[in-house]
């Protein structure tokens, strides 16, 4: 059975760049979520974790208006030459940024928390600067974290299904996702390929999950040399 | 009169009044319908005027016709199908899954292809070949009539190919309708029942618009059946029959609709 490689491509680049992306914005941004003490921390973490309770087709339709010609960020984005983001790749990476977001930061915020005090305040007395104390002694710390972190967030992406559908456009090769693609041969009675593709993700979802399961157990194990 | 008497008579007035107050729900049915989304504005106006003159409810679902379908052949609890196409109903009924007979042309729709900015274009095929415009909205082909009636159109005037890249596919007609009227694409090929139910809506008709010669795609015949869930439900045959009443043909053609054989002014 010839498969349409197509989607898995599209949603591996998909889920890749919006795990890196993730990453980027989002450790600064769990950082400053578990150290700070402001009184509109919470207020901000609420905010973050909105796409845990919003409905995906909420999340897409807000954004199709939002990012369209009408909305604020499509009137910036024409200005900018750019057209509009919704049924393109990078529209796709907006909303996933978007949508995946707590999955991302909210393993990095717990992983920074349970560092504690005590490393960064030995850190400081041993002279080194934030920045040094930050990679020397948080990030290896914090090592579990930012692995479930990438991969809750990689394997979101690659789930993504509510707002795709209402963004995408359901355009090969440049929005056509893999759950797009399942759905479509579902909708056409195609079940043949919907298995074949199915299958495939679930395959897949399985070894992502056993293995940040086993690799998770060993670094703890180390840890608690 | 003695106490027993007295008891007797509150019993039967209960009794009369709980027989008269269970008349209507003895009368009034209801009937799962499945509707192709072209449809919707009129599909509820129907079913306000069927409600009216029956008595019975209609409980409408829309989806796109493939989809609608799909459902239907594993055993979705729908008891009429009102697709907008001819195909969906033939492969429901040769699998089994209607009430042989039941099948009937109810409206015949038409294609227009619209833009939400004013003074797009006149003339349809020289605008698409010109290409000055970043992206065309059409409903998928492969799950919506008013999909591939718009691909019938596309490669009519040869640029099925050259606008590969541009074209957007909605998951339904009323998606589709949607990414116009949003100005999310520049042009889109929507239903004209969408456009004449927009004007009556709140007045406003589409910036540009182009009434697609019939000529250059399959006519989109839109069939109803009755499906075998609705065999013994005497509201389903009763709205499959308010169908074909002269009353909904007025308004099905007042949606913009060609109608077979409607005895008022023929369109």
């Amino acid at each position: 059975m010839s498969l349409d490689w197509q989607p898995v491509y599209l949603t591996i680049k998909l889920a890749g760049l919006t795990t890196l992306l993730l990453l980027l914005i989002g450790t600064p941004l769990a950082w400053w979520l578990a150290r700070s003490t402001a009184w509109y921390k919470q207020a901000v973490a609420s905010v973050v974790a909105l796409p845990l309770v919003l409905p995906p087709t909420v999340i897409g339709f807000y954004l199709l208006l939002l990012l369209g010609p009408n909305g604020p960020v499509g009137k910036i984005t024409q200005s900018l030459g750019m057209g509009v983001l919704p049924f393109t790749f990078g529209g796709l990476l907006v909303a996933s940024v978007f949508y995946s977001m707590p999955f991302v930061v909210q393993p990095l915020q717990n992983a920074f928390e349970s560092v504690g005090k005590r490393p960064l305040e030995v850190a400081a007395t041993l002279r080194a600067s934030p920045l040094d104390t930050f990679f020397s002694v948080v990030v290896p710390l914090a090592r579990p974290g930012f692995l479930t972190a990438a991969v809750l967030g990689f394997a979101h992406t690659v789930g993504e299904f509510g707002v795709v559908l209402m963004i995408g456009g359901n355009i090969p090769g440049e929005t056509r996702v893999l759950s797009v693609a399942i759905y479509d041969h579902v909708e056409t009675l195609d079940y043949t390929q919907a298995h074949i593709l199915s299958a495939g993700l679930i395959g897949f979802a399985f070894l992502v999950l056993l293995t940040l399961y086993i690799v998770n157990g060993k670094l703890n194990r180390s840890d608690a040399l | 009169m003695n106490h027993r008497m007295q008891c007797w008579r509150g019993h039967t007035l209960l009794a009369a009044f709980l027989l008269i107050a269970a008349l209507p729900a003895v009368h009034a049915g209801e009937v799962s319908v499945a509707v192709a989304a072209n449809f919707t504005e009129a599909a509820r106006e129907l079913t306000a005027r069927f409600a009216a003159a029956t008595g019975h409810r209609a409980r409408l679902s829309f989806g796109s016709t493939g989809q609608l379908y799909a459902q239907i052949s594993n055993g979705a609890p729908y008891e009429v199908f009102l697709a907008a196409d001819s195909e969906r109903p033939r492969k429901v009924d040769s699998t089994g899954h209607a009430v042989r007979g039941s099948r009937f042309t109810y409206a015949v729709g038409a294609l227009l292809m619209v833009s939400d900015k004013e003074g797009m274009f006149d003339d349809g095929p020289a605008f698409l070949e010109a290409g000055d415009f970043q992206r065309i909205a059409i409903a998928n082909p492969d799950t919506a009539p008013y999909g591939l009636a718009a691909q019938q159109v596309l490669e009519a005037l040869g640029m099925w190919q050259p606008l590969q890249r541009k074209i957007v596919r909605g998951n339904s007609i009323a998606q589709t309708y949607q990414f116009v009227a949003t100005g999310n694409t520049d042009i889109g090929f929507i239903a004209q029942s969408q456009a004449v139910s927009r004007n009556a809506r709140n007045g406003t008709a589409f910036g540009s618009s182009w009434q697609v010669p019939a000529e250059l795609y399959d006519p989109i015949e839109q069939q109803a059946v009755l499906l075998t869930r609705g065999a013994d439900n005497a509201a389903a045959a009763a709205f499959i029959d308010f169908l074909k009443s002269d009353d909904a043909r007025t308004i099905i053609a007042g949606f913009g609709y060609s109608v077979p054989y409607l005895n008022t002014a023929q369109r």
